[in-house]
């Protein structure tokens, strides 16, 4: 399972980056969204990744760290992720009105001269 | 009442931000009336906070009443009651500055102001690493908000650079946070300083690691130097009042690497002591004569000012990596001046773009009132290049004097040049603009021009206003340096934090 998350984390920074290099505002948001979900799978493992233990206290399981899941990451993810969500909100509107002003979608507001490209 | 001081800064805001919604649609009149009484509680509060803080006490406020290491904790100490304090000084000025008419150029712009003031303030006072993103997160939420409102074009092309740079760099904050959160088991700022000495050997890479993806966030934050590109274009294009205000969101992240750095890798953390300092002051050093060089080649006066924001913040990161008590203190001091002396050149800035139609200086252009925004920006240029007699000379004297003998070298050598390229830059964008006009141009300034409005003459309370802060400092710079020396003391000692922190009880609840 260990390997299982951290590749998929690796791959999702990955792609993340990549996407965020690129010129264009919608592949740039993608990539965002990309790294957040990245993100927010480790913010969820830094509490460590444990079966078989309960998520909220109960009769019988002594209150201590060792018998339950940490529950102080899973807030952490919960803000991160409205925050994250949010974000990309902005980032698209912000992205159609630059469209709609600037007629391009190039970061930079103008198309590159093709001998640039 | 006073036991709850600490939160109330944050709260405050808030609170007024909420009501201003309510009544946006009654009139600017009586959204300017509540704006003015939630900035007069702020500075009220402000003052006692401060006042509560010289006693030298480190204060932990438990929110919720929740003990320390379950809940979240806001921390007083000199150095936050003065950032909480300058932060309003420098409100006070923009909200008068934008009563002349730009609050109706942007809606909700009163309620986004409280918001972005309430952010700032938690990001001073708060005692959490995870409680100092979500702050981050609040003023940055409002400062694109005041940014974009009523924009088009090239303000929303630099605004969504500003916007995809800041959210990118949150998101690196974030996973500075899971993997400190992994090793150190939490996230309270005098506990992970308590924590770092006695970490175990095999997970000090990733300590390293995650320390500096978040020395990486805040200089992002606080434009150093590979950092800083967007900085310029983003400030120059915003109204105003919001650059002035804007300026203050660098000393935020100049501010984070100073508490951070200076609780968690304090003498106290063994062979970690000192992590990052080593890179920040060769990184100050080089984003000061960027800084320079970039006044000099700045074509327009706002570009000017976005640069010498640049050039504050290196000296700033320069006065804070050099290790001891007294730079950090002449940092202080520099900080609350080059906040107020900042945001005074934007403020002029605008009053020159209303009088001559462009800040360009490579065109000739005649101005009406040249006298009056002449002398203006002459006081400014005086404090802003660090001359004698106001308080930037006294904030750059204070550190050259404090660099110790084996940095003399490169710092006094950076802070000088870059000084120099200033004076020049200055003297030759106010020259171009005020004096060296040629006859026939200057005799145009004598035709009748429009009459004066009354907004006129707000701005120029507000520059007044910002100027008087400068000469206030350099009046009361005894007063005040002692205060930035106790409070650069009181940083130099982390295990009083984390003594103030664990003897922090609930008052109400079984521990």
């Amino acid at each position: 399972m260990d390997v299982a998350l951290a590749s998929a984390i690796g791959v999702l920074t990955a792609a993340g980056v990549y996407l965020l290099l690129r010129s264009r505002s919608f592949d740039l948001i993608l990539g965002l969204t990309l790294l957040s979900y990245a993100t927010n799978l480790l913010i969820f493992a830094s509490g460590r990744l444990r079966t078989e233990v309960v998520p909220v206290l109960r009769d019988g399981v002594a209150p201590t760290l060792a018998h339950h899941a940490d529950p102080l990451p899973q807030a952490l993810v919960l803000t991160a992720i409205v925050i994250s969500f949010a974000m990309t909100a902005v980032a698209v509107t912000l992205a159609m009105r630059g469209r709609h002003d600037n007629r391009v979608d190039h970061v930079d507001g103008n198309e590159p001269a093709e001998r640039d490209r | 009442m006073s036991a709850h001081l600490p939160v109330l800064p944050i709260a405050w805001p808030l609170a007024i931000g909420a009501i201003l919604l309510l009544v946006e649609r009654r009139g600017i009149a009586l959204q300017r009336g509540v704006a003015w009484i939630g900035l007069a509680g702020l500075l009220a509060l402000s003052v006692a906070l401060l006042r509560q803080a010289d006693a030298g006490e480190i204060g932990v406020y438990l929110l919720g009443d929740w003990p320390a290491r379950m809940g979240i904790s806001l921390l007083v100490d000199r150095l936050s009651a003065w950032m909480v304090l300058v932060t309003t000084l420098l409100a006070v000025a923009c909200l008068l500055h934008a009563g002349s008419g730009w609050d109706r150029r942007a809606p909700h712009f009163h309620a986004l102001f409280q918001f972005q003031l309430m952010g700032l303030n938690g990001a001073f006072l708060t005692g959490d690493l995870f409680n100092l993103f979500v702050f981050f997160e609040i003023l940055l939420a409002a400062s694109y908000g005041l940014l974009l409102s009523g924009a088009r074009g090239g303000r929303i092309r630099t605004g969504f650079h500003y916007l995809m740079f800041n959210v990118a760099a949150s998101t690196l904050f974030l996973i500075a946070l899971g993997l400190l959160y992994g090793i150190l088991g939490t996230l309270n700022l005098a506990e992970m300083a308590a924590r770092v000495s006695r970490i175990a050997p095999q997970d000090r890479v990733l300590l390293q690691a995650a320390a500096g993806l978040l020395l990486v966030v805040f200089c992002a934050k606080g434009a150093l130097l590979p950092l800083y590109l967007w900085l310029p274009a983003t400030y120059g294009r915003a109204q105003p009042a919001v650059a002035a205000l804007f300026v203050l969101m660098t000393k935020v992240g100049v501010y984070a690497v100073l508490r951070v750095f200076s609780l968690l890798f304090g003498t106290h953390a063994g062979e970690l002591a000192g992590m990052g300092v080593s890179w920040l002051l060769p990184a100050g050093i080089a984003t000061l004569l960027m800084a320079g060089l970039g006044t000099l080649a700045a074509v327009r006066l706002r570009i000017l000012a976005g640069y010498l924001v640049l050039a504050s913040a290196g000296t700033l990161f320069i006065a804070f990596a050099l290790p001891g008590a007294r730079t950090t203190a002449a940092g202080i001091y520099y900080l609350a001046h080059s906040a107020f002396a900042g945001a005074a050149l934007f403020l002029i800035v605008a009053l020159v773009r209303r009088q001559r139609s462009t800040d360009r200086t490579n065109v000739v252009l005649p101005m009406r009132d040249r006298w009056l925004s002449g002398s203006l920006y002459f006081i400014v240029a005086i404090a802003l290049i660090g001359l004698p007699p106001l308080s930037g000379f006294v904030g750059k004297f204070a550190l050259l004097d404090a660099t110790a003998q084996a940095q003399v070298g490169w710092v006094w050598g950076a802070i000088l040049l870059s000084s120099f390229f200033i004076l020049v830059a200055m003297g030759r964008a106010g020259s171009r603009l005020f004096w060296l006009l040629p006859e026939a141009v200057a005799q145009q300034d004598a035709r009748p021009a429009r009459p004066p409005q009354r907004v006129y003459r707000r701005e120029l309370a507000a520059i007044v206003l910002l100027l008087g802060y400068g000469f206030a400092m350099t009046i009361a710079a005894g007063p005040l340096l002692r205060y930035a020396q106790a409070a650069g003391a009181q940083l130099v000692e982390p295990a009083n934090y984390i003594h103030a922190m664990r003897a922090a009880t609930p008052r109400l609840r079984e521990p």
